[in-house]
């Protein structure tokens, strides 16, 4: 075991766990923060997604020792019911989900790729997803929600 | 809009005496009242035929509703708030589920067969009618005024023409029981129950009918929500199992010392071939399940190599029979038919494969009472599935359901319970087990592999005058969708306890496809053995239509070719044989907005560029819900990769509750039932089921949806609600197949249409 100190979603705390234990079970197990979600724990679906120095990153498969000292924000973090990020405001308007159990790799994916290209193109915005799961098949809403969400911060831009 | 009230859906829960006390399930300290449930306490399931079991009002005005039916990711939870909303003129907003916990829950058979809106919305109509009627009739004596001079709004009563003379239901009702008996009727799926009120004209609806977003959507894109995944129990310890190494291994022996070593570990629990292991962290756990030294016997191979599969099917002895149609002489009528087109059309074992593997926490008292979280769909059957697997009355175990991701039928949620039950009861503590993509996608029940053979005889005219349907499949209930015996669970199979309660069930023409008015029409189904009597990787299940997708891609890709044989257009062709008016007005509908040419496949000239495009249709009747599905393609002639580039869903399940949720789930349908038509296959060889992750088991990907989805929804507020949730899933691989058939001539005629499979199809069209 070994103290660690993270920076959750602007906060900072200390976590006592094994160096190599990957992130998404300190940032669930030791700060009860239900979002990121397990779905695989081998990098293949994006349930875990954190964003990481800004970065969408899989934290199933990611020592907790390398996030040390990084800003880490999970979905709690994006954005607040009274102050929703506009990616979550356009998800949210597009009802984009089934279960959404996996929404927080298309939703944290979503907001690194807008913030790198504000207006992705059909084939940037798959290729973005590509690597990202949804069982229910809810992706035409996901679409549809982040080319909202682009046009959106377009506008406020 | 009422004032937002702090009361929200979960907050509420009956402790052991019956009181209600406010909780949440992110706090853990009021967790500590539900376990503290005491030895002699009883977790009776509330009886239906009291008004009071199903619904509650709060001081506020706050409609509290207590149904045994449960989410899981389709949107029912608000179709059911809009339903209670509508008939008590209350604001949607009003309203809060308690969903699926055992004991404040009637038992209305959870949730499965597309049945939540069409039958489990029933009594939640009429409880909510007779509410309604029942606060009238104190508001008449409050106010003094007759029944048929109140009106209501948001659930305030007032005086018509003398506004000032108004109480609120709250004032009326709110902490106190509307203790009216209700009359109860049915059980399971189809429990009714009905009192004093009579529900709505549905000419008269106001909020049944709009677009009404969902309760769960917002608070879940902001990270607000509870899945299963995160109940927190104090003292909870987390769990890992531990699978054979072979299908149908036994274990020889372990090595504790193995694990011991891990900081945090507490103790591996082995029953039979039941192996897990418990430690005070999740990370410990993963860690020693990984690290865990066990032996296993070399079992014999128990299913035959992957390519031998339909082989096997084909050549052992069913285990059951049942004959589904028999009218006019089929036989006959095909003797003297001028060309008998004949096709046998194969689908394979598929996952579940959930989007979170499966989670549950259990805490077992065996001298007291047990309490268990799950996500499954079914959380009255799991009381008692409990119950039997702990020896002690089911109303000595209560099952609290909380969402986990969508399930899709049985898709082993029930066993990663079952498992965390075992766990708990050898530890005495509370265990949370969280299962592995591998536990779930090699571990998880099966959708059944199906063969469909079929043959028709057709006049010089082209006229369709015999049909022969026989199905041979593995039954979509070797383990029971109701996981209401020990033996129905994966854990208390390796245990040894055996699996009694499997039924035959079959894939059958007319119930899994529609029924087309042939004029000698033979089918008959089979049921083939499962491989092994226990614990099997590939013991199936209930997945998203049973038998539906497999039968439907069948006999809607040999329609297709009858067609072709006759050199008929292929909507036209199947209007010709249909005599029921709202299948006609979907597929006709589903021609019209696609922009449907009419001509018979395949395309002609073929032409020989690389990329071939083309269109089919597919139709199919899941109880009394009527789908069509157009697929346009473009099929990759050198390699084989098919894009989807277009769907057009026509869709019409009677009255619709909340369009907007319908389309939602529609559209997830057709991507989830495309997946699952170009690229599901369960791999196995002859000791494992080798498909454990996204990459041995691939599923649709952002690359493969459709450049364009066009759902029509049509409307018949005159006709009650039928199912939704999974009709959509069954003409998509058949819409598919016949769109490869009209841009390339090629047939496809096993499931998955993988870019191999169609490689094959089209280099079998050269000429020799």
């Amino acid at each position: 075991m070994a103290r660690t100190s993270l920076k959750v979603n602007g906060k900072a705390h200390v976590v006592d766990v094994d160096s190599e234990c990957p992130l998404l079970y300190a940032l669930r197990d030791n700060l009860a923060l239900n979002n990121p979600r397990f779905g695989c724990g081998l990098g293949q679906c994006g349930a875990c997604t954190v964003l990481l120095d800004n970065r969408a990153v899989r934290s199933c498969r990611l020592p907790v020792s390398l996030a040390a000292g990084k800003e880490i924000v999970t979905l709690e973090g994006l954005g607040s019911p009274d102050n929703p990020h506009p990616v979550q405001k356009a998800f949210t308007e597009e009802q984009a989900f089934q279960c959404g159990y996996c929404l927080n790799g298309w939703v944290l994916t979503a907001k690194a790729l807008l913030d790198k290209t504000p207006h992705p193109t059909d084939a940037e915005m798959r290729r973005a997803f590509e690597s990202l799961v949804c069982r229910c098949g809810s992706h035409v809403g996901i679409f549809n929600a982040v080319r909202k969400a682009a046009d959106s911060m377009k506008r406020s831009a | 809009m009422p004032p937002k009230t702090i009361l929200s859906r979960r907050e509420f829960v009956r402790n052991a005496g019956g009181l209600l006390i406010g909780f949440s399930l992110a706090d853990a300290t009021v967790l500590p009242r539900v376990l503290a449930a005491s030895p002699e306490d009883v977790m009776e399931t509330p009886s239906p035929g009291r008004l009071d079991a199903w619904l509650q009002i709060e001081k506020d005005g706050a409609i509290r509703v207590f149904t045994g039916k449960v989410e899981i990711g389709m949107g029912v939870e608000t179709g059911y708030t809009q339903i209670v909303a509508e008939e008590l003129d209350v604001a949607p907003e009003r309203v809060h589920f308690v969903m699926g916990d055992t004991s404040m829950t009637t038992d209305q058979g959870g949730v499965g067969g597309s049945t939540s809106i069409m039958l489990g919305a029933k009594p939640l109509r009429n409880v909510a009618a007779t509410a309604r009627f029942l606060l009238l009739q104190l508001a008449s004596a409050r106010l003094g005024a007759p029944l048929e001079q109140l009106q209501v709004h948001d659930g305030i009563v007032s005086v018509q023409g003398e506004a000032a003379k108004s109480v609120s239901y709250g004032d009326l009702a709110g902490g106190a029981n509307l203790n009216d008996a209700l009359k109860v009727s049915g059980r399971g799926f189809a429990l009714n129950v009905e009192g004093i009120g009579k529900p709505k004209d549905p000419a008269s609806y106001t909020v049944v009918g709009k677009p009404l977003p969902r309760v769960d959507i917002a608070p879940k894109i902001l990270g607000q929500w509870q899945f299963v995944t995160d109940v927190r129990v104090p003292g909870m310890l987390h769990g890992r199992v531990v699978r054979p190494a072979r299908a149908g291994a036994k274990l020889v022996s372990l090595d504790e010392q193995s694990v011991k070593p891990i900081a945090g570990y507490v103790k591996t629990v082995v029953d039979g071939n039941f192996v897990g292991v418990v430690a005070e962290s999740e990370w410990a756990a993963i860690r020693a399940a990984q690290a865990l030294k066990v032996t296993w016997t070399d079992a014999e191979p128990a299913f035959p190599a992957q390519m031998h599969l339909y082989d096997h099917m084909r050549n052992v002895t069913p285990k059951a029979s049942r004959e589904t149609l028999k009218k006019g002489d089929a036989a006959v009528a095909l003797a003297s038919a001028a060309t008998k087109p004949e096709a046998t059309y194969e689908w394979p074992f598929q996952s579940h494969a959930t989007m979170g593997p499966g989670c549950a926490v259990a805490d077992v008292h065996l001298d007291g009472v047990t309490t268990v979280w799950s996500g499954g769909q079914k959380p009255h059957a799991l009381q008692q599935g409990f119950a039997e697997l702990l020896g002690v009355p089911p109303n000595k175990v209560r099952v609290i359901w909380v969402e986990d991701a969508g399930s899709y039928g049985r898709p082993g949620f029930e066993d990663t319970a079952a498992d965390a039950v075992l766990l708990s009861r050898a530890v005495g503590k509370p265990v949370r087990v969280q299962w592995t993509r591998e536990d779930m996608t090699a571990w998880g029940t099966k959708g059944p592999a199906v063969i469909c053979n079929m043959a028709a005889g057709l006049s010089a005219q082209g006229e369709v005058s015999a049909f022969r349907f026989t199905s041979r499949a593995f039954s979509g209930g070797e383990v029971m969708y109701l996981p209401s015996t020990a033996g129905n669970f994966l854990g208390a199979q390796l245990t040894g306890i055996p699996n009694t309660t499997g039924v035959d069930e079959f894939a059958q023409w007319g119930e899994a496809c529609v029924a087309y008015a042939f004029p000698n029409v033979h089918a008959d189904a089979y049921v083939v053995p499962a491989f092994l009597a226990a614990a099997s990787p590939l013991r199936t299940t209930h997945l998203r239509d049973p038998e539906g997708p497999a039968t439907t891609f069948a006999t809607e890709s040999f329609m297709d070719e009858l067609a072709a044989a006759a050199g008929a257009d292929p909507v036209a062709f199947r209007l010709k044989y249909l005599d029921d008016e709202r299948l006609k007005a979907v597929l006709t509908k589903a021609a019209e907005k696609f922009g449907w040419d009419q001509r018979p496949s395949p395309k002609k000239p073929a032409g020989t560029s690389e990329i071939a495009a083309g269109r089919g249709v597919a139709l199919t009747l899941r109880g009394e819900t009527r789908v069509a599905t157009v697929a346009e393609v473009e099929v990759n002639r050198r390699t084989g990769a098919v894009h989807v580039k277009r769907f057009v869903c026509v869709h019409d399940c009677g009255l619709i509750i909340n369009p907007e949720a319908l389309r939602g789930t529609i559209a997830a349908n057709l991507i989830q039932s495309l997946s699952r038509s170009l690229k599901e296959e369960v791999m196995f060889d002859g000791t494992h089921v080798t498909s454990v992750d996204w990459n041995t088991y691939p599923i649709a990907r952002a690359s493969d949806v459709p450049d364009q989805v066009d759902i029509v929804l049509i409307d018949h507020p005159e006709i009650p609600p039928s199912g939704a949730g999974e009709p959509a899933s069954r003409p998509t691989a058949a819409a598919i197949g016949n769109a490869i058939f009209d841009a390339t001539g090629a047939r496809v005629r096993r499931g998955p249409l993988t870019p191999e499979r169609i490689q094959a199809a089209l280099a079998a069209l050269q000429p020799a």
